[in-house]
């Protein structure tokens, strides 16, 4: 990376920061102002987050070989009875087997 | 009392540090193979401080994914804290200016569940404790930012060590962490067919706007849900 790039990264996380923080003081600004969010604006805003990491999953289960594929499998399983931290570690026993014995 | 109050918030946010450190250091080493530097991975942590958003955030940005899309995306994943300052705006009334800000800058999801709690014992919810609480887990989040990215610097090919199946699989555990929530399934359904198709027909970093504007636009359009939710829930995100 040169340094314009990485004048831009700098930039992109303080914009990243000052975001974050606007999420987190937003609800005591409205509540002091007392505004109701409508309600299809409501449920919008509630799917956005599943919405977007959505786009981060599905892409790399299909076009990521089947090595992450059989890996994000195994950890999905485990993923709807146990925590995050199990999820990481099954899918990345998974794919250290696959690729040690398939030899990827 | 003051004092107590400190030690007692760093008591409490002992057993967040052991579960959160493993995701600081996973956070380090990946946004190093971003193309982070070690000082951009402790930088990020320790102005973004929102774990789920800066993994997010180094993923974009590793894909050359747009700065207003980055930014707009961390917004949204941590639009849920929006919820918590409504909701906690209650108990810090009697903060000053300056003791709501650094309240509000540190209102990570677990600092938000345990001042819920806190207040609903009826324990005082003082500025101390707050920041007792919060500093257990903000101070070692940088520390292990740190450790992961040195380390991650030191590996060359993540591959060869696994590594790249983690965000995705991190990701899928956040999608999951949502499924309570009104429209869920059809949302996801829609996001990821909908990202499929434009990372083969677009190509990246699209499938990731027109993937999440796919959702959003469906959960806008179906019928509201009949019953008027609970103004803030705690949900286990990230």
């Amino acid at each position: 990376m040169d340094s314009t790039e990485h004048m831009h990264l700098i930039l992109i996380i303080l914009a990243a920061a000052l975001a974050t923080f606007l999420t987190r003081i937003g609800g005591y600004v409205m509540i002091m102002q007392m505004k109701r969010i409508p309600p299809r604006m409501e449920a919008a805003l509630n799917a956005v987050p599943a919405a977007v990491l959505s786009t981060l999953v599905a892409p790399a289960f299909v076009y990521g070989g089947w090595d992450v594929a059989a890996s994000m499998l195994v950890a999905f399983v485990v993923g709807l009875r146990f925590s995050s931290l199990w999820m990481l570690w099954a899918g990345w026993l998974v794919v250290m087997a696959v690729r040690h014995f398939a030899g990827l | 009392m003051t004092k107590d109050d400190f030690w007692q918030g760093v008591r409490g946010g002992f057993p967040i540090v052991v579960s959160a450190s493993p995701f600081g250091a996973l956070f380090g080493a990946l946004a190093v193979d971003n193309g982070f530097s070690v000082f951009d991975a402790v930088f990020m942590s320790m102005t973004v401080y929102a774990g789920a958003s800066q993994m997010v955030g180094i993923e974009l940005f590793g894909n050359k994914v747009q700065p207003w899309l980055i930014v707009l995306s961390i917004f949204a994943v941590n639009f849920r804290h929006i919820l918590y300052s409504a909701s906690i705006t209650r108990h810090i009334g009697h903060f000053t200016a300056v003791q709501k800000i650094f309240t509000f800058f540190l209102l990570v999801d677990p600092q938000y569940a345990e001042t819920e709690k806190r207040a609903e014992r009826g324990d005082p919810v003082t500025f101390a404790w707050y920041l007792g609480f919060a500093m257990i887990i903000y101070i070692p989040w940088q520390f292990m930012t740190f450790l992961g990215a040195f380390f991650g610097q030191m590996i060359g090919d993540p591959k060869a060590i696994g590594l790249d199946v983690l965000l995705p699989i991190y990701f899928m555990s956040l999608v999951l962490g949502f499924r309570k929530r009104d429209n869920w399934l059809p949302v996801v359904a829609v996001s990821s067919l909908a990202s499929v198709a434009a990372m083969h027909f677009v190509g990246s970093p699209w499938h990731v706007s027109i993937g999440a504007m796919a959702g959003i636009l469906l959960a806008a359009c179906l019928p509201p849900p009949k019953q008027q939710p609970e103004p803030v829930t705690l949900e286990n995100e990230a």
